[in-house]
């Protein structure tokens, strides 16, 4: 798996940390899209070279900045006609500028700038709190961005500018064009305590039409560089990310009976995982040490939540058997607790217990069925997949302050919605939804928002948002 | 070859009869005849030999099969021979023959007064066809042909107890199961376990275990040795049918039988 290299190891750790410190973000409450910054983000234009990658470049930024929760981005049908491409294409206005009224009493048009007051951009139509802006160019063979960012509440371009950075890329192809994009989009979004996903993964089972092999293929949070992990020929499915993004688990029927697999992503191996005697195993995932993995078996009696080493070795049963224990998934924060999923007491329900399978509670008040948990960063809320109001089989991704038992209903009457995984910023999810006649790999905002469809070729499942 | 005096009497001899034939009157009596010269009176010739008796036996015989050619020859016998190949012969004995054809043998005794012959027919009929083959026998079953006919359990939704239908359907697989035991030493079966669409994939997965694993476990009471049964659950990676109905979704809810694995 090609890893940016900018993308320090470092930023992960800071990350979990601010959302410990900030506590879940929601508690039932969501934060309206309205509340949020507003950003003008005119297109670029590209000179030379860079001509030809300003569209990838566009809509790669415009999709960081309206996908990241953190700002809302104005329309572009408001914005006015002029667009600066450079800090000193603005003017200052002789005096501010004041809404005059004719004799008649009629508005008229508020004397303007054409784009280049920065009140152009605050004002309506377009009122912008923030504006991005710059131009690409090619030099020496490199691409050149020059990216800026300002705050149109202050009262000179001086005074306004929070970015003014250049970045660099390849010219080679399409890929340096977006890397840009996603760089500047992440320098905007770090200004409002956003974390950018670029240089994270997502994990899913890609089939290539109904009925065909399942096999595990990765690809970007913003859709791109989708490619295939397995060529097992066979069923492989549920896949896993370990903390640090260095390897993934799942399950594959390419032996036989379901087992479970622990590859590395970069280079693509097998790390052998011994599976013990079993019709079935599968469902893995790592403990936040990365150093285990917890997982369902049949071993002994259908079906029991098993902890076990890296290498399979030293497994060990945690709940007892005959209740269909499924999806165990430790608690990335403490590591002392175990969201599951079980049919213990009937239909299928979210459960929690310690790593010694005491303590056991039902999440889930028991209506419909419940599947799927998956741990915010912050280990305080998790995301699952829930029928609650609906028919059988009509999922719907919901997330739960595990405290207060306090749930919010993210997606609603559109096809199945299952799988929620969170991304590593713990304000994106990516889930599988079959709103399109087909399963499909989609990634939305905490609060539902944002929602947008990643995959598109053929039948795509179960995504896994890892480093 | 004739003397010249000899031509001369003989030409003589012819005038003289002429001459006398055209003047018979007038010839004169002619000389008498020389007397015959006495002679001794030749012994009377042999009989020729008697073919006492010659036949086949038996005288009709299928191809492939044999006859005995048996003779006696009596008198003054120098030779006797048989044709078709077989050549000179003692005065009386027999002999096997073996013709693919209906066969005329003719046997010739030669002696000082002749020769007598008599013949002896061997006819030969064709064999009978042969009989038919034996109808093919049955094709046995195949392990496959068994296992086709082992029927599906089925379930109720998000369980795996065994229902009265099913376990009407898996008791009479379970004398299936026996055969199949008996009759295919290293056959294994696999007990698959499916279920409908609507659970997530991941707790079907487990659902489909149980159920194969209640399957197995109801035939092992019946007797059908567990070692020969193996489990697998494809949850509703597999299933038959795809519409959204209860009937499609009672097919996939189902324990069903696979050969190996």
């Amino acid at each position: 798996m090609k890893k940016l290299v900018w993308i320090p190891a470092a930023l992960a750790a800071a990350l979990l940390t601010a959302d410990a410190q900030q506590g879940p973000v929601l508690t039932g409450e969501v934060s309206k899209p309205a509340q949020l910054p507003v950003i003008a983000v005119p297109d670029l234009n590209g000179g030379g070279a860079a001509q030809g990658y300003m569209k990838a470049f566009n809509q790669t930024l415009w999709d960081d900045l309206a996908g990241s929760g953190v700002l809302k981005v104005a329309p572009k049908t408001l914005y006015p006609q002029g667009i600066p491409q450079q800090p000193s294409d603005f003017r200052q206005p002789a005096q501010a500028p004041v809404a005059p009224r004719s004799r008649h009493g009629e508005m008229v048009a508020a004397p303007n700038g054409g784009g280049y007051w920065m009140s152009d951009w605050s004002n309506p139509p377009a009122s912008a709190n923030y504006l991005a802006f710059g131009y690409a160019a090619e030099q020496n063979g490199v691409l050149m961005l020059f990216g800026n960012l300002f705050d149109l509440s202050r009262d000179t371009p001086a005074n306004a500018q929070m970015i003014g950075k250049r970045y660099l890329a390849s010219t080679d192809d399409e890929k340096g064009a977006r890397q840009m994009a996603h760089q500047f989009a992440a320098d905007i979004i770090e200004m409002f305590g956003g974390k950018s996903l670029v240089g994270t993964h997502i994990y899913y089972v890609h089939q290539a039409a109904f009925g065909a092999p399942k096999e595990i293929w990765v690809i970007d949070p913003d859709g791109q560089n989708q490619h295939y992990i397995t060529r097992f020929n066979s069923i492989s499915i549920e896949p896993s990310v370990a903390p640090d993004g260095s390897k993934i688990a799942f399950t594959s029927y390419s032996k036989g009976s379901p087992a479970i697999f622990v590859f590395s992503v970069d280079p693509v191996r097998d790390l052998r995982f011994y599976n013990q005697v079993a019709s079935m195993n599968g469902q893995p995932s790592f403990t936040p040490d990365g150093k285990q993995i917890v997982y369902s078996s049949s071993a002994g009696r259908c079906c029991r939540i098993f902890i076990a080493g890296l290498d399979g070795r030293g497994f060990r049963s945690i709940s007892s058997g005959g209740s269909l224990d499924a999806e165990p998934k430790v608690n990335p924060k403490t590591g002392a607790t175990i969201v599951f999923s079980s049919g213990r007491s009937g239909p299928e329900q979210i459960y929690m217990m310690n790593m010694d399978g005491a303590d056991l509670e039902r999440l889930t008040d028991g209506t419909g069925e419940a599947s799927n948990p998956s741990w915010h960063p912050s280990g305080q809320m998790i995301a699952y997949a829930w029928t609650r109001g609906y028919a059988q089989g009509n999922f719907n991704v919901f997330t739960m302050d595990v405290a207060s038992r306090q749930y919010v209903q993210l997606t609603h009457d559109q096809g199945r919605n299952e799988n929620p995984s969170w991304a590593p910023d713990g304000a994106h999810l990516a889930f599988m939804s079959n709103r399109t006649g087909r399963p499909q790999v989609w990634r939305m905002l905490a609060d539902g928002t944002a929602q947008q469809q990643l995959t598109r070729d053929g039948l795509n499942y179960s995504p896994a948002w890892g480093m | 070859m004739f003397s010249k005096r000899q031509i001369t009497l003989i030409s003589l001899a012819f005038a003289l009869a002429i001459f006398a034939g055209g003047c018979k009157k007038k010839a004169p009596a002619p000389p008498p005849p020389p007397p015959p010269k006495v002679e001794v009176p030749p012994p009377p010739p042999p009989p020729a030999p008697a073919v006492t008796q010659f036949g086949a036996d038996p005288s009709s015989i299928e191809r492939g099969q044999s006859s005995v050619l048996n003779w006696t020859v009596s008198g003054n016998v120098t030779s006797v021979s048989i044709d078709q190949g077989i050549g000179t012969v003692n005065n009386s004995g027999n002999r096997r023959v073996s013709p693919d054809n209906s066969t005329t043998y003719t046997l010739t005794a030669t002696g000082p007064g002749g020769s007598s012959t008599a013949s002896a027919t061997v006819s030969v009929s064709a064999p009978p066809p042969p009989p038919p083959p034996p109808p093919p026998a049955a094709p046995a079953k195949t392990l496959t042909d068994w296992v086709a006919e082992l029927q599906d359990a089925y379930f109720d939704y998000d369980k795996s107890e065994i229902r009265a239908d099913a376990q009407t359907a898996l008791t009479q697989d379970a004398a299936t199961l026996k055969t199949i035991v008996a009759d295919f030493a290293d056959a294994t079966l696999t007990i698959e376990g499916h279920c409908d669409e609507r659970g997530s994939a991941e707790y079907n997965q487990l659902l489909g275990d149980k159920r194969a694993t209640a399957a197995k476990e109801f035939l092992v009471q019946l007797g059908v040795p567990a070692d020969k049964l193996k489990t697998i659950s494809y949850g509703k990676e597999k299933p038959q049918c795809t519409e959204q109905n209860e009937s499609c979704w009672q097919k996939n809810r189902r324990a069903h039988f696979s050969a190996g694995q």
